[in-house]
């Protein structure tokens, strides 16, 4: 097919994308560039909207409003199969009535292209899978079938790639493996990934931007380390790793820093790290950030005094404690286990105390928990 | 407890189940002798061993015509039954319409009405408007009352295809019509196979309809009826036997193929 | 997302796409509804409308009066063959689930790859025509029959019992004909069940009969549904097992119309008792039905 469409080239842009199903609203006034030749990825958890707005961009839905484009084409009403993207589906869909070759080369097939063989040998060449060719799907394992999912969608050298969840049937050694693998192929074949998936350490480790979805809104979009490092909304702070979240007062301003009130203690957190639009704040600080020490140390940086320790699980190259401040509050504390010293007892009392550079400061009229209690479980 | 009613209790199912296959051929297994029978008039009585009725099957006047009659019928309705019950299939698996409660209910309620009420219903109004029974209003009723079982056949294969291997072919640039020929109709063909085979053997073996429905031809079940009283010919059994070993054949055979074409390929 | 996705959204289905030709599916119904109308629920109508009709001058001639009274004489006259057909059905249809639900339970659990050629030995017998394995029964039970003789050997029976011509003998061979249908809906629902789920049952302290009571069963129940019902229907208005292995007291209702439609011509009887028996299994089924909780038949 020589359509304008399924040659179009470029960013791919979503412009305010609704789409509404009886009175939800699945995906809610998205807005949303992504560059060609990243590998992307729409982080949520289930229900967020990340499948619709992947269904949408591969033409198995239409938006209730607003457009799409590829470059300067609008493919948003577009047939799915008149849109240079394609897609490797949860679970694949591979045709269980047609051979590997047959399925590989179903794409080419369709666009009339002349050399099929040769392009279909390449791209299995590609997965290393070549001598399973006359095999049928359901002789192959999941491994198998995930890669030749991706190997059936790249051989069309689709503008876009979109990948729904494709790691999310594997075993955790293999979902690494092939975490590896999927970065290696699309630095190998330089196309766009669309990367849909609940799982953050998946998100982090493949893809370039990170957009975190929730209830069909973008919260916040960046690089991962960016994402991390400065979280902008307490669901982003909850979603992508953990953290503690403490309600607090602004109460005065030191230089670049803002002093918060915390229950009565003092502690610092800089000017720019903070979003919060008034005095109230939600302080934040990763549980890796903080140093656990018994009472009678004396410490630097912040500190926060007067904890409990109520549980502590050595997991090997860490500690985690959960320890009960004096307002009631469980804050997590993880402690590499490389000091030497032995890990501190259930019923300690101890000081909690970081660098200022590392804690952050919310809108404190937010939720502290969004984002917390969501299971990252299969869709 | 001993050594034999511990298996005992534990092949309890299986020795259940031998008891239950023993029953259902039972009578197979007596129409299989009685085809050897050197019988005279009636079949009833054993009166020694003979090949005379397997060498000369259509020895005795009009049971190779019945089993024609009945053969052609089944094949006509299998094929009239199974076109117009799978667009159904398709219909109702496939789209969002409105009037799908009466179609659903239109296809339940000839499977919910005893064949005798279907037969002589049928007869009422072809007499009502002075059309004759005879062979096509044999093949008109066997496809009505077939139509339902190959709607829930079909349909039930349909319900069970994933939508997504429709939806990547759309996205591998086949479009409506080459979606459907390359991928719904191999992955929903067994199952219209299976509704075909069924459809045959309902009317093959039909009887209460075609009673009331055949004017003055005569199918196999019709035969072996009307000839019950007089006197059945050994021949009748020796048919009897041949179709239900034909099916056990071809229906294996298929299923060797199939389970060889699985782990070869 | 499962909460989104799953609402039947009409572009679930690609074939949706050809949203511009609606009456596409109109379009499939057509010929297969216009050929139930023609010729079931047409039919079904031009009964009716005999069953109100009343014997004219001629015979063979009935003249349209709307005697709707029809139906209660029907009713009365004929109500221990109603009767006795409801609860022959009845009978055999519990006969063939106790026969065909450990097959079903073996063909589905301890077959092995022996799976596929005992569900195709369970469809088999139907090819070999149903009048001829009806009549066979007859001959097996005769008293000259080799299964008299066996039962006479281990003295269950004696020359004064008759196997044959009797209400056991109408039962049996009903249940025997409609077997198939009861066995392989049973083996459709049970073969979905994950043997883990008994497996679990076992292992949260319930003995094997107490697992098969509370788990394998209800977890069956809609193949315990579609059997029963295919089953229970024909038999209902069955009459060629009457007829063949019965007396004149085992006559069902079946027996009665075919009769009065092609011996006695009595066509406004014959319809009446007809729609009679249509209606009676309907609301029997419906409430049947509505009871077990299943939904969805067809």
């Amino acid at each position: 097919m020589s359509d304008a469409s399924t040659s179009a080239k470029g960013d791919l842009q979503l412009k305010n994308i609704t789409k509404t199903y009886g009175d939800f609203n699945a995906v809610d006034d998205l807005t949303l560039t992504i560059p060609e030749g990243s590998f992307f990825a729409l982080l949520g958890p289930s229900g967020c909207g990340k499948t619709t707005t992947l269904r949408m961009i591969a033409g198995l839905d239409e938006p209730t409003t607003g457009s799409i484009y590829i470059g300067s084409t609008d493919i948003t009403y577009e047939k799915p199969y008149r849109r240079p993207v394609n897609t490797v589906f949860q679970n694949y869909a591979l045709f269980p009535h047609l051979t590997i070759f047959e399925n590989v080369a179903f794409g080419l097939r369709r666009r009339g292209i002349k050399d099929v063989k040769e392009q279909v040998d390449k791209v299995l060449q590609l997965v290393e899978l070549p001598h399973l060719a006359e095999r049928k799907p359901t002789q192959l394992s999941g491994g198998q079938q995930q890669r030749i999912a991706v190997a059936r969608a790249i051989v069309n050298r689709p503008a876009l790639l979109l990948l729904d969840e494709p790691l999310g049937a594997l075993d955790l050694k293999l979902r690494r493996q092939m975490q590896i693998e999927l970065k290696w192929i699309q630095t190998e074949v330089g196309l766009t990934f669309v990367h849909v998936t609940h799982d953050q350490e998946e998100a982090m480790t493949m893809a370039d931007t990170i957009a975190v979805m929730n209830e069909g809104r973008i919260e916040q979009m960046g690089t991962p380390a960016d994402l991390y490092d400065n979280p902008k909304t307490a669901f982003v702070a909850n979603f992508l790793g953990q953290s503690n979240l403490i309600q607090g007062t602004v109460v005065d301003t030191e230089g670049e820093n803002l002093v918060v009130d915390l229950f009565g203690q003092k502690v610092r957190v800089q000017k720019n790290r903070s979003v919060a639009k008034d005095s109230s704040v939600l302080f934040g600080i990763r549980p890796e950030k903080i140093r656990i020490q018994a009472d009678s140390h004396t410490q630097s940086g912040c500190v926060l005094e007067g904890g409990t320790i109520s549980d502590v699980s050595y997991i090997g190259v860490s500690t985690q404690y959960q320890v009960e401040m004096p307002w009631g509050q469980e804050l997590m504390v993880f402690e590499q286990n490389d000091d030497g010293i032995p890990p501190l007892d259930k019923g300690d009392r101890v000081k909690l105390s970081w660098e200022p550079i590392f804690s952050f400061a919310l809108n404190g009229h937010e939720d502290a928990t969004a984002g917390s209690e969501v299971n990252p479980e299969e869709e | 407890m001993n050594k034999f009613s511990r298996w005992f209790s534990k092949n309890l199912i299986r020795i259940y189940a031998v008891v239950g296959f023993t029953y259902l051929f039972i009578p197979i297994v007596y129409t299989f002798v009685f085809s050897f029978n050197n019988y005279v008039k009636s079949n009833l009585v054993w009166r020694g061993f003979t090949f005379n009725n397997w060498k000369n099957p259509c020895g005795v006047l009009d049971i190779c015509p019945a089993l024609g009659n009945s053969i052609k019928i089944g094949l006509i309705a299998t094929t009239g039954a199974t076109i117009l019950g799978t667009l159904i299939a398709f219909a109702l698996g496939r789209y969002a319409f409105k009037g799908r409660g009466i179609v659903n209910t239109l296809i339940f309620l000839p499977m919910a009405t005893p064949e005798l009420v279907l037969g002589a219903s049928l007869l009422t109004m072809f007499l009502n408007f002075g059309f004759n029974p005879g062979f096509w209003t044999i093949v008109i009723a066997h496809i009505m009352f077939c139509i339902s079982f190959v709607v829930v056949t079909v349909k039930a294969r349909i319900a069970s295809l994933d939508p997504r291997l429709e939806q990547a072919a759309m996205d591998l640039y086949a479009n409506e019509g080459e979606t459907f020929r390359r991928i719904t109709l191999p992955l929903v063909a067994p199952g219209i196979a299976g509704a075909a085979l069924l459809a045959f053997s309902l009317s093959f073996d039909d009887f209460i309809i075609t009673n009331f429905n055949s004017g003055t031809t005569i199918t196999f079940p019709l035969y072996v009826y009307t000839h019950a009283e007089r006197g059945l010919p050994a021949q009748a059994n020796v048919i009897g036997v041949s179709m239900f070993m034909l099916a056990l054949i071809i229906v294996l055979a298929g299923q060797f193929v199939g389970r060889k074409r699985k782990t070869t390929a | 997302m499962a909460a989104i996705t799953s609402k039947r959204g009409p572009s679930l289905n690609p074939l949706d796409s050809l949203k511009n030709k609606v009456g596409l599916p109109y379009l499939l119904l057509l010929p297969g509804m216009f050929w139930l109308l023609l010729f079931f629920l047409a039919p079904i109508l031009t009964l009716v409308s005999t069953s109100t009709k009343v014997p004219g001058a001629g015979i063979g001639e009935f003249i349209q009066v709307h005697r709707w009274a029809n139906y209660w004489d029907a009713l009365s006259a004929m109500h221990t063959q109603f009767i006795r057909s409801f609860i022959y059905a009845t009978l055999a249809t519990l006969l063939a689930l106790a026969i065909a639900y450990p097959l079903a339970y073996a063909i589905a659990f301890k077959s092995g790859k022996w799976k596929n050629v005992l569900l195709v030995l369970v469809v088999a017998p139907f090819f070999c025509s149903f009048i001829l394995r009806t009549l066979a029964w007859r001959q097996i039970l005769a008293q000259d029959g080799f299964l008299f003789k066996i039962l006479q050997f281990f003295h269950l029976v004696n020359s004064s019992t008759q196997l044959t011509a009797s209400t056991l003998a109408v039962i049996t061979g009903l249940s025997y004909n409609f077997l198939p249908f009861m066995t392989l809906p049973l083996y459709a629902s049970l073969e979905r069940i994950d043997p883990r789920t008994m497996e679990a049952a076992g292992d949260l302290y319930a003995n094997g009969f107490t697992t098969f009571r509370k788990v394998t069963v209800p977890l069956s129940m809609p193949g315990v549904v579609a059997g029963t019902l295919l089953t229970w229907i024909p038999a209902a208005g069955d009459f060629v097992n009457a007829q063949i292995l019965g007396n004149p007291n085992t006559t069902m209702i079946g027996n009665v119309i075919n009769a009065q439609y092609l011996q006695t011509t009595n066509y406004p009887l014959a319809a009446t008792l007809s729609f009679i028996l249509m209606l009676a299994i309907l609301a029997i089924v419906l409430v049947y039905i509505r009871r077990a909780g299943t939904e969805e038949l067809v």
